[in-house]
């Protein structure tokens, strides 16, 4: 199935996508890698305000490559989003409805996931023009001192996405690869 | 003796650095167009053509073909009958610094492992360089990216293991890395030497063109079977299930201790990238 969804997505929207759907996500997403999700972390421990709100929020695990003179955001394929692991959970218990990444996630994202009705999408990994082409408007947040690694706020229109993880506990990396395996018996 | 300048090696790296983030190499592009035409699960025919589409795309918009621009390798086979008037290290160095901002390449290098400040540049380069006979300079730039990097595997195996233990060890490495190093993949394997020098050799074999087999045909036949129980996980393009799992492989070998079986896997995605110039 394909869906078209906007940010905030719904917690009924979530509900029914399953892992292998295809989503078309519009809307406004923020970019977060490691160094910025540990930055985020250290300033939850002290009671800040985050630089966007956690709550209904879509992460992508992205660093651009520089944008042209007149263009909006470089080259902007997924990075692999294991790298977020340690940090995904608290996100999600905090609201977090949307991460975006390539790549498998630990026990402990997919537990997180399913407890708190969100989702796990994939964009294509090594697609950076194709994703790019989705981002519509562009603007640094913070820490720009992290170069690629600053936290973005996108405007994204129809981001081409596909479901991972759901909110039942599917797994694409497991029943994709086993679905294809059992057409060959 | 030929003399070439440190301003023309610059350049060169410059002008690479820019060509291979924007252009696939024609065999790695045909190795995609082919796999596509044969894949039989759906899902992955299509997910190939959308990287088929991303290619164009990049062409089109002159935008990076991903936007880890990598870590840049610069392979030199500097011939022995060669001055380079001005520092060689310094020239390769600035050449990944020019190309890097001139292309809008991401800089994704810290100084150090621990302490983590972006250069800002993307140096320095990781420069490898072998003395050839000859008066001319072949420079190669090979941008790795380190989604796939991460994946990459080393073992010291024992000579019993032989054949076998290597076969088990390189499809392992794939299993292992399943959907993270953005498969289809394209695998660099180094099998004999010691510790340090089998991880060279399968960074090398990265080089070696996928329509190009291996000369030996005792590891031509062994680069075939591998490839064939590796697409016959499952893993499929980015890992969403299909055959096309690996693009393609290539094994590189060297001599080996009579007590050691040293085998490496360096691990590259669908965007394996090289651009090549003689100077």
């Amino acid at each position: 199935m394909q869906y078209k969804l906007t940010t905030p997505v719904t917690w009924e929207d979530l509900a029914l996508l399953k892992a292998g759907d295809t989503v078309l996500l519009s809307g406004v997403v923020y970019t977060a890698r490691d160094a910025a999700h540990k930055r985020l972390m250290e300033l939850l421990d002290r009671g800040e305000e985050p630089p966007f709100p956690i709550g209904d929020s879509a992460v992508y695990y992205v660093g651009p490559t520089p944008e042209r003179p007149g263009e909006v955001i470089g080259s902007a394929g997924p990075t692999t989003s294991g790298r977020m692991d340690a940090y995904s959970p608290r996100l999600l218990d905090l609201g977090q409805t949307v991460m975006i990444g390539k790549g498998a996630r630990n026990a402990a994202v997919k537990a997180a996931v399913v407890r708190n009705g969100a989702v796990y999408l994939a964009a294509l990994g090594g697609a950076g023009a194709l994703m790019a082409a989705s981002v519509k408007k562009l603007e640094v947040l913070c820490w720009e001192d992290l170069g690629c690694e600053a936290v973005r706020r996108l405007e994204v229109e129809d981001m081409p996405l596909t479901v991972i993880l759901d909110t039942c506990g599917g797994d694409l990396y497991e029943s994709g690869p086993a679905a294809y395996l059992g057409s060959l018996s | 003796m030929r003399t070439i300048s440190a301003a023309e090696i610059t350049a060169a790296v410059a002008r690479l650095c820019i060509r291979a983030n924007t252009v696939l190499p024609a065999d790695v592009a045909a190795a995609l167009e082919t796999c596509r035409a044969s894949e039989p699960w759906p899902l992955a025919r299509e997910t190939l053509g959308l990287l088929r589409d991303n290619l164009d795309l990049a062409r089109e918009r002159n935008l990076p073909i991903c936007q880890d621009t990598g870590m840049a390798c610069v392979f030199v086979e500097l011939g022995q009958d060669i001055h380079i008037e001005g520092g060689f290290e310094q020239a390769v160095h600035e050449g990944v610094r020019q190309g890097y901002g001139e292309g809008y390449l991401r800089k994704s290098i810290v100084g150090d492992p621990l302490r983590r400040v972006n250069t800002e540049d993307n140096t320095p380069a990781a420069i490898t360089v072998r003395i050839v006979p000859g008066d001319t300079c072949k420079i190669t730039v090979a941008p790795k990216g380190f989604g796939s990097e991460n994946m990459s595997r080393l073992g010291m195996l024992k000579p019993a293991d032989g054949v076998e233990g290597v076969k088990k060890f390189v499809v392992e490495t794939m299993g292992l890395a399943g959907s993270n190093p953005c498969p289809p993949t394209v695998l660099g394997i180094g099998i004999g030497g010691s510790f340090d020098k089998v991880a060279a050799l399968a960074k090398h074999a990265l080089l070696r063109p996928l329509d190009e087999k291996n000369p030996d045909p005792f590891y031509a036949a062994l680069e075939a079977e591998l490839l064939e129980e590796i697409n016959a996980l499952g893993i499929g393009p980015q890992g969403f299930g299909g055959r096309t799992t690996c693009l393609g492989l290539a094994i590189e070998t060297a001599p080996t201790h009579v007590a050691g079986l040293p085998v490496a896997v360096n691990v590259s995605c669908h965007v394996t990238r090289r651009a090549t110039e003689v100077l």
